[in-house]
């Protein structure tokens, strides 16, 4: 090759190079903008998740002298010492409640037992070398190894507590993972809760919006763009109006009992709202229009010669229905469910408003741990459950998405 | 234009076609059916969101229009959602702009990222925003809210601005700088009118995004920042005064319009490229 041909190659490569960085520069003022306001926000929640340094500042003596403790026999007296001396302290600063608080998360009644211990260590201090004794005397249980493993669990600077407690496991003084006794573990019941919630609410969306959709793909252009209005207004209606509206609508003495009384199909009105009906029936309702939406655009882009040709080799409707019109809009299935569960998954406010205590999901308790009781590990902790949930999912919708676009609809 | 699979032969089909028609029939009455049973009750002379109406009147109207409360929750999301469609149309034009030319291993997982909001769990982003602006101060103010609401509004933007640009013909700004055209000219004159339907529907999505948001504005906001959502959330949760179905009615109005304006917007985007093409 000769040099300017070269050199000319080169230049054409540099100015490419240079085009390409100012494409990228254009991206950088959104990138930057969603870090600070979107993904360092969620690494700060993640964190909150394992994030746990107030016992080791409170008292940082007795996880000092915990350290490597097996957890297999009581601690000796220098340990008792420095919690004594720890708690000395942390009453002269009034940081005593915070350590506390924590540890209460772990063992109920930690708090008045931290609390309680603190008070009389004030009234009288133990003398030297008979911590233990001193201790022991003000509340027996700093004789059980699930005292002292509470405050070893909690030694910071991170923790697997709360990531654990969202799953209903718990560590065990000496180490070991173990279930949350069942009276105790709710968070499994919540997550499946939300699972079957979502399933439900999906398999409702695709029963009523694959009939529509086949509609609307049906009919002549004029026509479905007039039907498609009352697909598209109540989707872009305030989710808050239509959640009031469904309560009007559902409430004892509402619009559809009434309707059911007079056509005398019921005695008595049916409980229609805050309660599950009242997730199914508001739920479905908003998501539905994210079903409609992806499988009407995959039935648009099915050829009808496809069907031609069956009815043509003899196939009975039905048949070319189920042996080539139904594959060819499974993608568009596969995406408008897989879009609707992961929405359907991640709601609050509408189960907040419209069902009763047992339909909670798992997003109402993340609101309930950070605005009413402040446990923000523990908010954290089932945040972190949901995200991965919902980063899964939303993978295998990206896949199927973009597999459809790389077969043009077909297959 | 109707199609073999659709116009009904035997009887199978055209029983078949009846189903598909009464069950859509459902549906659509479903849907309609709680935007058309609030409307009604806002003009209702009663104190009881009950059916029948005891009367008519505007009463509601004026309860709503009259309270320091609903106005100023009405200002606040005006505001918020007014400067969110600002910053997010900004960002949002400018990375889809530059998205659509660039070329490099890493787009999937920039594209990945900047589509997030839409995906994530808003009461997971909101925990989040809490979290990590409490300490900033950020919290119980505009700024915070405003900052938030782009970060969930801006991905539609570039979505609709990224659509827009899919139908556009790069060789327009070719012969556009061929012609003597600086960069930046060629985008004010010939990129800027093409993509202008696309960018307006973004601003559509990312204002009514922000308008209709209220889990980031429960967990932020503080007494001063209320914004209308978070008042009906409050009226629906203590107790359903009917001026409720007042401000529901003129937030369906809004959605109304909202359509009107983004179907319009679509035609126009449809008449320019059949155009230019």
């Amino acid at each position: 090759m000769s040099a300017p041909l070269a050199s000319l190659k080169l230049r054409l490569r540099r100015v490419e190079r240079a085009r390409q960085l100012r494409h990228a520069v254009l991206i950088l003022p959104l990138l930057l903008f969603l870090g600070f306001t979107f993904l360092v926000p969620i690494g700060t929640m993640l964190w909150h998740a394992v994030d746990d340094p107030d016992v080791a500042r409170v008292l940082p003596r007795t996880v000092a002298a915990l350290h490597g403790w097996n957890g297999q026999a009581l601690p000796g007296e220098a340990t008792f010492a420095a919690l004594a001396a720890d708690l000395d302290d942390a009453a002269r600063e009034q940081t005593t409640s915070t350590a506390a608080k924590r540890l209460n998360y772990d063992v109920a009644g930690f708090r008045s037992l931290l609390m309680n211990t603190a008070r009389h260590l004030e009234a009288e201090p133990p003398a030297a070398g008979d911590a233990q004794a001193t201790l022991l005397a003000i509340d027996p249980r700093w004789g059980d190894l699930e005292s002292w493993g509470a405050i070893h669990r909690a030694s910071g600077p991170l923790t697997d507590f709360y990531l654990l407690a969202a799953l209903d496991l718990h560590r065990t003084a000496d180490g070991h993972i173990a279930a949350t006794p069942a009276e105790q573990a709710v968070y499994v019941d919540v997550l499946l809760r939300t699972l079957e919630i979502g399933f439900i609410v999906t398999a409702l969306c695709l029963l009523l919006g694959f009939p529509t959709a086949y509609l609307l793909a049906s009919l002549p252009a004029r026509q479905a763009n007039l039907f498609m209005i009352f697909v598209l207004l109540p989707f872009w209606t305030s989710l808050l109006v239509r959640i009031c509206a469904w309560i009007v609508l559902l409430q004892g003495n509402g619009l559809v009992n009434g309707l059911l009384l007079w056509s005398g199909l019921v005695d008595a009105p049916l409980r229609l709202i805050f309660n599950r009906t009242g997730v199914y029936i508001a739920m479905t309702h908003v998501l539905l229009p994210f079903m409609i939406l992806p499988l009407y655009s995959s039935m648009k882009a099915i050829s009808p010669a496809y069907m031609r040709a069956a009815a043509s080799l003899g196939a009975p409707p039905w048949r070319a229905f189920v042996q080539i019109y139904l594959p060819q809009t499974l993608p568009g299935i596969g995406a408008g469910s897989l879009l609707v569960f992961i929405l359907c998954i991640g709601y609050y406010i509408t189960p907040a408003l419209v069902g009763g205590g047992g339909d909670q999901m798992i997003s109402y308790f993340i609101a309930f741990f950070t605005n009413e009781t402040v446990n923000w590990g523990m908010a954290a902790a089932l945040g972190t459950v949901l995200l991965t949930v919902t980063t899964l999912l939303a993978m295998a919708y990206a896949r199927l998405v973009a597999d459809r676009q790389t077969t043009g609809g077909l297959k | 234009m109707r199609t073999a699979n659709q116009t009904p032969r035997t009887a199978g089909q055209r029983l078949g076609w009846m189903g598909v028609v009464i069950v859509s029939g459902l549906v659509f009455f479903f849907l309609m059916a709680p935007v058309m049973a609030i409307i009604p009750l806002s003009f209702s002379s009663g104190g009881y969101l009950l059916y029948p109406l005891p009367g008519l009147s505007l009463r509601w109207y004026q309860e709503f229009l009259g309270s320091a409360r609903w106005m100023m929750a009405l200002r606040n999301s005006m505001v918020i959602g007014v400067s969110t469609t600002v910053l997010a149309m900004l960002l949002g034009t400018l990375a889809a702009l530059g998205l659509s030319q660039w070329r490099s291993r890493l787009k999937p997982l920039v594209l990945a990222v900047l589509l997030s909001p839409m995906v994530v769990p808003v009461v997971i982003t909101a925990v989040g925003l809490y979290f990590f602006f409490a300490p900033l101060g950020l919290t119980n103010s505009f700024a915070g809210l405003i900052l938030a609401h782009t970060a969930l509004a801006v991905p539609f933007v570039v979505v609709t601005v990224s659509a827009t640009l899919q139908g556009f013909d790069q060789t327009l700004v070719r012969a556009a700088a061929s012609l003597g055209a600086t960069p930046l000219a060629a985008f004010r004159m010939v990129t800027l009118p093409l993509i202008l339907p696309g960018i307006a529907s973004g601003a559509l999505f990312a204002f009514a995004t922000s308008f209709d948001e209220v889990v980031v504005v429960l967990f932020m906001a503080g007494p001063d920042q209320r914004t209308l959502p978070r008042e009906m959330f409050a009226g629906i949760r203590e107790n359903i005064s009917p001026a409720i179905t007042a401000a529901a009615a003129l937030l369906t109005l809004f959605s109304v319009a909202l359509l009107a304006a983004l179907e319009a917007l679509r035609r126009r985007g449809e008449r320019l490229r059949a155009g230019g093409a």
